[in-house]
């Protein structure tokens, strides 16, 4: 097996605050292959996107508490200094973000924007970036990049925000686009277009995507590997194939349960019960016990390993894998 | 962008008709009895009186009085333009008075400005930038003792200080730079530019630091430090750009009033400004001297507001576009 282009090593982030400590990353351990488009699917404040902050190294130092590895292309982020970090960010990691219309200073050209990242790397004209820019633009398939380069983002729709966030992410060639959540505050038909354009790009460009979501069906679609967070870990991993079919987590079942599916004559979806548990007081023994439908006493006392089920599938459950597959051959296949 | 800038003129100029419309009414309608009989002093006969109202036009319904004095103030007087009539109670021209007024006014402004933004926005950019520190925490609680020291508190103490008993500057009174030579004139403006800065340095530090901040913690500024911008451009270009920017309003309107007359700052260190002026107009029921003056502070913050418009629609496009 070839070296991984990310491996992350019992990562935790831990913010201290006047309440006590947030444990909004508590022993994250995944890796990635070059090229490969990871999806990382979990409710708001299961960490995912905390762990890539971590990993662009833009998580406030001061205010958190970062341990752990970080190996990327073999060298530990965690423990770079700041300069160290600003080379890796954009030319190998760069990062798109949830809201395209915030993302981008008000104040600035996109075109400008664009071409500051390039200049901040490389050594080249101001002009030679602009034409980079337009290129870019012109590659996320931006109409008339050449005039919507010199225009501001105000100027742009959502979708064409988001493209413009792509085309900078993408104009240094990075080995891996970390994108959170790059299409919630977009239409849906937008969002389509969007991962679309990402997944052409990834071929195109051949770099690693990690996609933060908090929708199964879009990891479905476009990632080769799942992983499934929950209050700051990991709680099953697998193919697409794996978490759609063979789900051994009942976190897991109750995001396939709270998904509408066309052609399932189902007249309301049935929604997690509960809350996400206080990241500062986690219960006892599994994080999802106390919303969990099949809890025994075990799952109170116990935190279950990450187990391997087959080749990369691995899920935390106490449950015994026949009673699994039982509840999902009956329960959650039967009726999502 | 030139249809917002006329626009905006248009509005100008009909804010100061209805300023000095108001000013008019307000004190010709308020019973102060007959403006004439004050002026004509102790041996009055008909023919002085009026004499009187035939020399200051008082003798005229005070709409037309109003119509005359825009008239005046537009095309001019025998006095010159822009007319401004004369003063009731030294019966002199007022333009040269105004003028010479508003010189000091604005030497006293100016000076004031460039303390307070020098020293306000600096101390709010290094608070901002280290939030929370024993260096911020310090400086702000500066500023709230600062915002709550009026002027006239502020002035006598500094005063009593660094005059009386130290002697370490001089005191009070106006020394003009082309009489006195640079040394008297600048080391006479010191007190007053401080005491009046003070308060605007305490605010002007305040609104630095909570505009900084909360721009800090923006996405764009997240992109930037994602884009691998070194953390001072991403500081500079970025976070000050648009932190700064709201501050150019406040610092228009602020300056702008300051220009009508520091009445307060004026009367402690003996400063023949606008604000003075208007202490001794009001004092002795001059009708003229007192539209004047409302006319002139009133030209200033319209024009301030005019310019802080135009100056933002340049600094954020997104006001260019609506």
């Amino acid at each position: 097996m070839p070296e991984p282009l990310l491996e992350v090593k019992d990562l935790r982030v831990h913010f201290p605050t006047d309440d006590g400590i947030v444990k909004a990353v508590d022993g994250l351990s995944f890796t990635m292959a070059a090229g490969e488009t990871l999806g990382i699917v979990g409710e708001s404040g299961s960490g995912k996107s905390v762990s890539f902050l971590t990993v662009m190294g833009l998580i406030n130092k001061k205010s958190a508490i970062v341990e752990g590895q970080v190996l990327f292309q073999g060298q530990d982020l965690v423990q770079m200094s700041n300069d160290e970090l600003r080379e890796i960010r954009g030319p190998k990691i760069a990062m798109i973000f949830q809201d395209p219309m915030t993302s981008l200073h008000p104040f600035y050209k996109v075109g400008d924007q664009i071409a500051e990242m390039i200049l901040a790397h490389e050594d080249i004209s101001k002009k030679e970036a602009f034409v980079r820019s337009v290129e870019m633009l012109r590659r996320v398939n931006i109409p008339q990049p050449d005039e919507r380069a010199r225009q501001y983002p105000h100027e742009f729709s959502g979708g064409m925000r988001q493209r413009a966030m792509i085309a900078m992410a993408l104009s240094l060639n990075p080995d891996l686009l970390i994108a959170d959540e790059p299409t919630t505050a977009l239409d849906v038909t937008v969002q389509a277009q969007i991962l679309d354009l990402i997944d052409r790009l990834q071929s195109e460009f051949n770099t690693a995507v990690a996609l933060i979501t908090h929708d199964l069906g879009v990891v479905a679609e476009h990632c080769h590997h799942i992983q499934v967070m929950y209050a700051g870990k990991i709680v099953e991993e697998g193919t697409a194939e794996d978490i759609y079919y063979r789900p051994m987590m009942p976190y897991t079942w109750g995001l396939l349960r709270s998904l509408p599916r066309l052609g399932h004559d189902t007249d309301r979806l049935t929604p997690i019960s509960g809350a996400p548990p206080s990241l500062i007081f986690l219960p006892d023994g599994c994080s999802f016990s106390p919303r969990c439908p099949y809890v025994f006493d075990e799952c109170h006392a116990v935190e279950p390993e990450l187990l391997p089920i087959d080749g990369h599938h691995a899920a935390r459950c106490h449950l015994s894998l026949e009673d699994r597959e039982r509840i999902v051959a009956q329960e959650i296949l039967a009726t999502s | 962008m030139l249809r917002y800038i006329i626009r905006r003129v248009l509005w100008a100029i009909l804010v100061l008709l209805i300023v000095v419309f108001i000013t008019y009414m307000i004190f010709f309608l308020l019973p102060s009895g007959d403006p004439a009989v004050r002026l004509a002093g102790k041996n009055q006969t008909p023919q002085l009186l009026e004499q009187i109202r035939q020399q200051f036009g008082l003798n005229h319904p005070w709409y037309i009085q109003y119509l005359l004095f825009l008239k005046h103030a537009v095309i001019g007087d025998q006095y010159g333009w822009p007319g401004l009539g004369l003063s009731f109670i030294s019966k002199v021209p007022l333009k040269g008075i105004i003028f010479s007024r508003i010189a000091v006014t604005a030497q006293l402004a100016v000076g004031a400005a460039i303390v307070w933004l020098i020293v306000g926005i600096s101390v709010g950019i290094l608070s901002a930038l280290r939030p929370h520190t024993v260096g911020d925490r310090t400086a702000m609680g500066l500023a709230v003792l600062a915002i709550s020291m009026p002027v006239f508190f502020l002035g006598p103490l500094a005063l009593y200080i660094f005059w009386f008993k130290l002697g370490w500057l001089p005191g009070t009174g106006y020394y003009s730079l082309g009489q006195y030579g640079f040394g008297t004139w600048f080391s006479h403006w010191i007190l007053p530019w401080v005491v009046l800065a003070v308060l605007y340095a305490a605010f002007y530090a305040r609104l630095s630091r909570s505009n900084l901040m909360e721009t800090m913690s923006e996405d764009y500024i997240r992109t930037a430090r994602a884009k691998g911008l070194t953390e001072k451009r991403v500081v500079l270009k970025h976070g000050l750009r648009a932190g700064l920017t709201p501050i150019v309003t406040v610092f228009g309107l602020d300056l702008a009033a300051l220009l009508g007359g520091a009445i307060i700052t004026e009367s402690i260190f003996n400063l023949p400004g606008i604000g003075q002026l208007t202490v001794q107009a009001v004092g002795g029921q001059d009708l003229n001297t007192i539209a004047v003056i409302t006319l002139v502070a009133a030209v200033f913050v319209v024009v301030a507001n005019l310019v802080v418009d135009v100056l933002y629609a340049f600094l954020d496009p997104r006001v260019r576009f609506e």
